[in-house]
């Protein structure tokens, strides 16, 4: 095979289109991660988000609805997290894993009654306003077009990081999640940290579902999210709950989605569809196998 | 605020939980600039009156007056307004963060919206140079030591404007050096900056050492105030323990077998933050005979029972069951050896509270042909039937062996752990707070049920906080403090005040104890 079309420049742009969709959900789930409630259900909150943005940009004809549309349903869905995890202190992995079936269901029931379609979104009258993009020429003459969304997802991932480790708020999320009780003795209430993670995680969630449905791609298929929101909680494992380094794999799930795609033509492409979730499996082993040592050696 | 004026009130102030009067009409002024003392047996009270003064509990009687004001709203948050600051037995610290940020936690300085690393540290560096509590600003909490992470729970508190400043039990977490840096601290801010302590405390060579007024409860009632410098340590035990409470004598029936089935020699076992908690240990248990272990919690008597039934493990020193020894056997093995154990915590260890008390009786005889076809089918039947007569026999009352076990009241549960263990019919019972929590009538028919074990030569090793029923059941005694054995005495030739002397660390001297 061609190994050049594996790695080329049309691989990293799309390395980083990819990667983008986990970038978003990887910092919803790293805020809840923070504060002590690490959130599966952002599997969920990203296909609500999805299906959000392409009805707003459907209905309203503007990407920008569709991205309100988009932060009001992760909105939503945080907000039913954090009540039954928060307040009615469900278990908060069953809650998760319920949010993703339910998000999928609540899709496909809305998708053939609003719009009247099954399977993916064909609409017979109006357009799926995209997001906007932008055409850069790299040194080289090629030319490289990228979603708003991919940029903006870097700066949150600035943004994110400062929060997190520059601002006392910041340090209140963290400190409700490592130790509640110390956070309540001074005078400030954990759960409202832990309702402020929940809302953040499904704002970040839901643009990531937006940049799936409206900048990715331009349609809203059923299952949409294709348990990249389980891939982002691997991220975040595996990035040590630091935006950086949650970024720096999400980055590499990108790699190995897009060199899976490029390998189609030599490897089956049932096998090639795999390769992220068996990328995911080996970080997940790497991870624990560099703890064991550590372990050793201390 | 002149020195000696009062700062704390206390009026008429009880405290109904569910069950229990923690605190009977306690009525109690404590003075600006004085250390107070609060001792008393576990279970007293004290905890209770001083989680009512930082707000953690609401009073269901009498008032509380802070400088003159009377408390209307009961939050750690208000407390913290009025100057009262507590540092708990378990710290409320952050261990991942500096020390500076524990002791700015949402007090954060800040530069715009960002926090200033700079002014934290440096407001930190004010505050050790002001108060002199030595602490490094920039260390993470988890790498210093449990001294030091007390420290920096004092420096939060003052640095929060506190002037009255609650101690729950300080020194338990503490190694004796740790505990002389500690009260120099106190004796500084009481010294410079008037402040008011208030420690609650299990030692009384501590309130000798650092109080200048000592209350002294018993059974939520405050029994008295005194000088320090007028009571002793003899004085103050005696206090402690009041009169006795006398229930029916018990018939035990004497037949002498003197094989030693418990034999413990120079233990050590370490707690878990790997301090020495039993410390050179040696004790010896026949058959048809009660030890009790009399001492104050903490001072190592749940690791003892750990180690010896295994689920500790064992540092130094040797525990032999029936002549065996146990080092690096399972718990499982060690109860082959003939041992059967009840826990001192029966909700944790004692009891698995979503089973049904069919379950929780059949555990560890589930592998009996009786109950099951070659270890893989359970007689679901003659399970049932045994677990009925166990529950008829030890008289446990619940709407029957369906029951969830968490479902009963704290004595039918305890019946549930006694009745498991004692029919195992070993020879080797080892016994930790059988009645803790448990209502008279319980704890009358669980007495019984153990002298009639040891009627029937078991060799039984008794733990319990409650001197009353140590003085009831046991043979002989030993009191246990700081890891070791400090006196060993029959029930009939001492007192109890002179025994609580010697849990309290009275018999030997604070130096020899080290």
């Amino acid at each position: 095979m061609d190994w050049s079309t594996v790695f080329s420049m049309s691989t990293l742009v799309n390395t980083v289109n990819t990667a983008t969709i986990v970038v978003l959900a990887g910092l919803g789930c790293l805020l809840t991660d923070q504060v002590g409630i690490m959130s599966i259900g952002i599997d969920g909150m990203m296909t609500a988000g999805a299906f959000a943005a392409v009805m707003g940009s459907w209905l309203c004809g503007s990407w920008l609805m569709g991205i309100v549309f988009a932060l009001a349903a992760g909105l939503l869905f945080g907000l039913f997290y954090a009540v039954f995890v928060v307040r009615f202190k469900s278990d908060e992995f069953i809650i998760g894993v319920a949010m993703n079936i339910f998000a999928v269901a609540l899709t496909t029931f809305m998708l053939r009654s609003i719009p009247g379609q099954t399977g993916s979104f064909h609409p017979a009258t109006g357009t799926v306003t995209k997001l906007p993009a932008f055409t850069l020429t790299l040194p080289g003459g090629t030319p490289v077009t990228l979603s708003l969304m991919v940029p903006l997802s870097w700066l949150l991932v600035a943004v994110c990081w400062v929060m997190m480790y520059r601002t006392p708020l910041g340090y209140w999320l963290h400190a409700s999640g490592e130790h509640p009780e110390s956070l309540r003795s001074v005078g400030r209430s954990p759960e409202r940290m832990r309702y402020l993670g929940s809302l953040l995680c499904g704002l970040l969630c839901g643009l990531s579902g937006a940049y799936l449905s409206l900048g990715y791609l331009s349609t809203f298929t059923e299952n949409m999210s294709a348990s990249r929101g389980y891939v982002a909680v691997a991220c975040v494992i595996f990035g040590r709950s630091n935006p950086l380094y949650v970024f720096l794999a999400a980055l590499l799930f990108g790699f190995i989605d897009t060199a899976g795609q490029r390998m189609q033509g030599v490897v089956d492409p049932t096998l090639t569809a795999t390769f992220p979730y068996i990328g995911t499996i080996l970080m997940m082993v790497l991870l624990a196998a560099r703890t064991a040592i550590r372990k050793r050696r201390a | 605020m002149e020195k000696g004026e009062t700062m704390v009130s206390f009026r008429h102030v009880s405290m109904q939980f569910p069950g229990v009067l923690a605190n009977d009409d306690v009525s109690l002024d404590i003075r600006q600039g004085e250390v107070f003392a609060l001792v008393g047996e576990n279970g007293a009270g004290k905890s209770t009156l001083m989680n009512i003064l930082y707000g953690m509990n609401k009073p269901t009687g009498g008032e509380v007056y802070i400088k003159g004001q009377k408390m209307t709203e009961f939050s750690p948050k208000a407390a913290i307004a009025r100057g009262v600051g507590m540092v708990h037995q378990h710290f409320m610290l952050v261990p991942s963060f500096t020390v500076a940020q524990n002791i700015m936690l949402n007090n954060e300085p800040r530069r715009g919206i960002f926090y200033d690393f700079k002014a934290a540290n440096d407001t930190v560096n004010r505050l050790v140079a002001e108060y002199g509590l030595q602490v490094r600003p920039e260390d993470r909490v988890e790498d210093i030591s449990v001294g030091l992470q007390q420290r920096v729970e004092i420096l939060k508190t003052l640095h929060r404007g506190a002037d009255v400043l609650i101690l729950d039990e300080p020194t338990a977490v503490l190694t004796p050096q740790e505990t002389e840096e500690l009260f120099a601290v106190i004796r500084r801010i009481v010294a410079e900056r008037h402040m008011t302590i208030i420690i609650i405390t299990h030692k009384l060579y501590e309130v000798m050492e650092i109080s200048d007024r000592v209350g002294v409860m018993r059974q939520g009632k405050l029994v008295g105030v005194r000088n320090t410098a007028e009571v002793n340590e003899r004085i103050l035990a005696s206090m402690m323990v009041g009169k006795e409470v006398l229930l029916d004598a018990l018939e035990r029936v004497d037949d002498h077998d003197e094989t030693v089935a418990i034999e413990v020699e120079n233990l050590q076992v370490r707690d878990s933050r790997g301090l020495m908690a039993v410390n050179g240990l040696s004790l010896r248990v026949q058959r048809g005979e009660v030890l009790g272990i009399a001492g104050i919690e903490g001072n190592g008597q749940s690791e003892l029972i750990e180690a010896i039934t295994g689920m500790r493990p064992i540092h130094g020193g040797t525990v032999k069951i029936q002549g065996h020894d146990i080092r690096g056997l399972s718990p499982g093995q060690i109860r082959a050896l003939g041992l059967a154990h009840v826990p001192e915590d029966r909700l944790s260890t004692g009891v698995s509270a979503k089973a049904d008390i069919t379950d929780n009786l059949i555990v560890g005889k589930e592998k009996r042909p009786e109950f099951s076809l070659k270890r893989v089918h359970m007689k679901r039947r003659s399970i049932r039937r045994y677990a009925e007569e166990i529950f008829r026999k030890f008289d446990i009352r619940g709407a029957g062996v369906d029951t969830l076990t968490g479902d009963l009241s704290g004595g039918n549960m305890q019946k549930v752990v006694v009745a498991r263990e004692f029919s195992f019919d070993t020879p080797v019972l080892i016994i930790s707070q059988p009645t803790r929590g448990v209502d008279i009538g319980a704890m009358d028919f669980i007495h019984q049920q153990i002298i009639a074990k040891r009627n029937a030569s078991c060799a039984i090793l008794l733990v319990s906080a409650d001197l009353d029923e140590l003085y009831r059941l046991s043979d002989r005694m030993v009191t246990i403090y700081e890891g070791r054995i400090t006196g060993e005495f029959l029930p009939d030739s001492i007192e109890k005040t002179e025994i609580s002397y010697y849990m309290t660390g009275g018999g030997s001297r604070k130096e020899a104890a080290r």
